[in-house]
């Protein structure tokens, strides 16, 4: 082989924390503004997955956030539970990432057990049915007192930062874009363009969307346990499916199919948000009119229409940028 | 248990099951005709339902001669509520769907959750509408009435007759008219029937509006049962009309009228045994469904051509 | 030479239609045959039965002896028929280069944490793959098309892309499903050449379904007739572009 390959993902995260860490600690950038970056990353994580799910492997999932909420719960309870009875929290990092890890899992079973049955499913009905199923994990985790039901679960010590985060979104990067890039991804590829023709050139395709769709979960759930470790709660509201509607609208805002647009939307949806709230903030405080949160959602639903209008490959396409990509252009 | 299944509840779920009955004769029409699951039908239903609560205001006010005929007023709701569900379904067809129209069906499904969304935000966003509940007018005096062992009130026999009216009043259209004829020529074969000389895009238009027209009617028969509204009481009974109508077989319009009253019924006697049974049962039944007999109970089933 | 497909009394039924009438055949090892008929008459639901798309509603497939009715197309595919569609199904966004090594997929033993991890077997199959595929297209002379998009190709070389895909899988039968459909002349002419050279070079036995006479009679050993789902004719070429029953399936009752 040609020796020593530039890490470029890696070397662009470690750019990111180093930019991000040293501006946060010369005071010029404060802890509003990590903590928005620190949603974004988050926000990566979950778009990237969703990404697999729907735009690599061209499988309609619209219950994406019931993945991350299995995540936020099972991860919550975990750290909950180890420091209510051991509130010394030496051995505290190995916990949480054990924890967050075991979410990954359990909602990678349950991208299992609803993948398995439904994937036969075409277009609308698998979209239906995984709304109705993140739906049921919504309604079923409102309804456990033990993980506090319709009060959520809460006091969940809060382990997430910058510094995790971004590992954690550096992970779910490149073992996506490694998963994309192999001859496992390109089967999955296939099954997008032409499930018929991929099934007759060999591919199993029930094994491949599966494992999409397990991957995925597994990554919703990681992000889902890194939102709960952030703010210390985890809630049936947050997993509703709006919520997935939101990742929906990053990934395809982005660019269905490229990871690069998902970094890229995840960001500018993250980030749109924050504005958009103090805009709406400022407007109602100067003009005096009773001018509510809902603006934000009547935004994203203009620009979710305008997007499928107007430019349905959003931004990038399936596009790559170079830093994401291990394909060198004509290779 | 057996108590449950007494002459109350069943009228109670025919009732529950009007209403989710016309709101499933619109998805299934605009499934049949165009293999869109329109998420904002359920919109249309609330918009319906704002609709004859302004017009019960314009009318109670301004007319004076008015004031007090509830009869009239109350069909003029009915009117009102029936033009706007139509008028937004004509207005999101031909701008949110119909440039789609040829374009991979995901992009209309995910352009239908856009359109739901914008109208569900946009009214709670408005401030003289906003987000929390308004409560109904009495629009006509409430009475109970006794059959057998139960007692009932007027809006329930209401509920039941207007649905019912309606829905004779569609299937005549669909079996005699000649733009029922031409739905069912378009629902077949879009590009057979355009050779006929049939105007598909028009026919089109024709289905969504009648579909939003009735799904505005159970608005207003929804606001006056349980007399409160908010932009955001389409979403669990669009939910389940759509559930219902796939139930009945997705496309097939006896089956969205069957599904949807097996809907109310299961969903009534569900609730009086368990409130949380009563919450899950619509998913149950869209899991069992989707998983064990995709195309419904009247469904048919599609082969495509390989 | 024995029979390497060997179809056994099939019918099938699509609701009250029967698509395909008591079909048999026997395709020897080596053979070019043929499957011809009308419109409609059922050659591609007969090609969908065969790889799996349907279950027959009777009958038997059996490929090398052993049954392989009803099992899943992929799993059919990879015990060695491979088939064409009549409509292209190329996997359009992606490189014509990504088309074929798709065909190699279910021959890798790379699963998802070799390729996660990107272990040095990862690398040498990758390599490997890469390699057999670029054979595969600079056969198919396209190799000067290996990293466009393959949706942007010409039809005809759609065609010969997926020729090539289906000979990617490595397979003892192949299934052509009108390979010559919309082709002019001299492409038919390359094509014919091809398609023998395929059965020569790498010992795949050729079915095919084609209307094109000149194919048909230009390399077809043994053909057989179908019309609304039933055999009514079966032989050489010569014998059966002679026989009056195809005569009426084709051009009607007109004392041909």
């Amino acid at each position: 082989m040609t020796g020593f390959r530039i890490p470029k993902l890696t070397l662009s995260a470690l750019a990111l924390f180093a930019v991000v860490e040293g501006l946060a600690r010369a005071g010029v950038l404060n802890g509003y503004i990590v903590h928005i970056v620190n949603l974004s990353l988050i926000y990566v994580i979950l778009a990237v997955s969703l990404n697999l799910i729907n735009g690599i492997t061209g499988q309609f999932s619209l219950g994406h956030m019931g993945f991350a909420a299995v995540g936020a719960y099972v991860s919550g309870t975990v750290t909950s539970i180890v420091f209510k009875l051991q509130p010394d929290s030496t051995i505290g990092y190995a916990v949480f990432i054990a924890a967050i890890v075991l979410g990954g899992l359990a909602a990678a079973v349950v991208g299992f057990l609803i993948g398995f049955p439904s994937l036969r499913l075409k277009g609308d009905y698998l979209a239906i049915v995984t709304l109705g199923f993140g739906e049921i994990i919504r309604t079923i985790l409102n309804n456990i007192p033990f993980v506090g039901g319709p009060r959520g679960l809460l006091g969940i010590p809060k382990f997430s930062n910058f510094g995790v985060i971004l590992v954690a979104t550096l992970l779910a990067l490149i073992v996506i874009r490694n998963l994309i890039e192999s001859s496992p991804g390109r089967a999955m590829l296939a099954i997008r363009e032409n499930e018929l023709a991929a099934e007759l050139v060999g591919v199993d395709t029930t094994k491949y969307k599966v494992l999409a769709f397990m991957v995925g979960a597994f990554f919703a759930g990681v992000a889902g346990g890194l939102l709960a470790h952030l703010l210390q709660i985890a809630h049936p509201t947050q997993f509703g499916f709006m919520g997935s509607v939101l990742v929906l609208i990053m990934v395809y805002a982005g660019g269905v199919g490229s990871l690069t647009g998902s970094v890229i939307g995840a960001f500018a949806l993250t980030f749109l948000s924050e504005g958009l709230r103090l805009v709406i903030d400022v407007v109602a405080e100067t003009t005096k009119l009773p001018i509510g949160g809902e603006w934000r959602m009547v935004v994203y639903a203009v620009l979710l229409i305008v997007i499928m209008l107007y430019r349905t490959e959003g931004l990038m396409g399936t596009r790559e940028s170079r830093i994401i990509t291990l394909e060198e252009a004509g290779k | 248990m057996g108590t449950i299944f007494n002459v109350q509840q069943i009228i109670n779920g025919l009732q529950v099951g009007s209403i989710y009955a016309l709101i499933a004769l619109g998805y299934t029409m605009v499934y049949g005709i165009v293999r869109l699951i329109n998420f904002a039908h359920g919109d249309f239903f609330m918009l319906g339902a704002y609709a004859a609560y302004g017009a019960f205001f314009l009318f109670n006010a301004s007319l004076a001669g008015l004031a007090g005929k509830g009869g009239a007023v109350a069909f003029l709701a009915l009117v009102a509520s029936m033009a706007v569900g139509a008028s937004i379904a004509l207005l999101s067809n031909r701008f949110a769907y119909r440039p789609l129209r040829y374009k991979p069906k995901l992009s209309s499904l995910i352009t239908a959750i856009g359109v739901s969304m914008f109208l569900e935000y946009f009214l709670s966003a408005l401030p003289i509408i906003g987000p929390s509940y308004r409560s109904f007018p009495e629009i006509l005096p409430k009475t109970q009435i006794a059959i057998g062992t139960a007692t009932i009130s007027n809006y329930v026999v209401l509920d039941i007759l207007v649905a019912a009216v309606l829905m004779i009043g569609l299937t005549l259209l669909v079996k005699w008219s000649a733009l029922g004829k031409a739905m069912r020529a378009v629902s077949q074969d879009k590009d057979a029937a355009r050779l006929m000389g049939i105007d598909v895009e028009r026919v089109i238009a024709w289905t969504f509006a009648i579909g939003g027209a009735f799904a505005g009617a159970a608005g207003l028969l929804s606001g006056m049962t349980y007399p409160r509204i908010f932009p955001y009481m389409g979403i669990q009974p669009g939910l389940k009309a759509f559930i219902a109508a796939v139930l009945g077989g997705i496309g097939n319009i006896p089956g969205a009228v069957l599904g949807a009253y097996i809907m109310g019924l299961a969903e009534t006697f569900a609730s009086a045994y368990n409130s949380l049974l009563g919450e899950g049962i619509a998913f149950a039944i869209l899991i069992v469904v989707l998983l064990v007999r995709p195309r419904g109970i009247l469904g048919e089933k599609t082969a495509d051509k390989i | 030479m024995s029979a390497l497909l060997r179809v056994e009394k099939m019918t099938h039924r699509f609701g009250g239609l029967r698509a395909v009438s008591d079909f048999n055949v026997e395709v020897p090892e080596g053979a070019i045959y043929g499957l011809i008929g009308p419109n409609g008459s059922g050659k591609t639901t007969t090609f969908n039965l065969i790889t799996g798309i349907y279950v027959p509603s009777e009958g038997k497939v059996l490929f090398e002896g052993k049954e392989i009715t009803g099992k899943k197309p992929f799993k059919i595919v990879q015990s060695g028929v491979a088939r064409t569609f009549q409509n292209l199904r190329i996997f359009g966004s992606l490189s014509v280069l990504d088309n074929i090594k798709v065909a190699h997929h279910f021959r890798t033993k790379t699963g998802f944490f070799r390729s996660v991890l990107r272990t040095p077997g990862f690398k040498r199959e990758e390599i490997a793959v890469r390699e057999e595929a670029m054979s595969l297209l600079t056969l198919m002379r396209l190799e000067g098309r290996a990293k466009e998009q393959a949706k942007n190709l010409p039809y005809g070389e759609l065609r010969r892309l997926e020729i090539a895909r289906a000979l990617a899988t490595k397979p003892k039968l192949l299934l052509l499903d009108e390979p010559a459909a919309g082709m002019n002349p001299k492409e038919v002419h390359e094509l014919m050449e091809l398609i023998v050279r395929v059965r020569d070079e790498f010992k795949v036995t050729i079915f095919l379904i084609e209307h094109h006479m000149k194919v048909v009679k230009g390399i077809c050993e043994r053909v057989k007739v179908i019309d609304f789902g039933e055999t009514i004719a079966e032989g050489n070429p010569d014998e059966v572009c002679r026989d009056p029953k195809v005569l009426e399936a084709y051009l009607g009752k007109r004392g041909a």
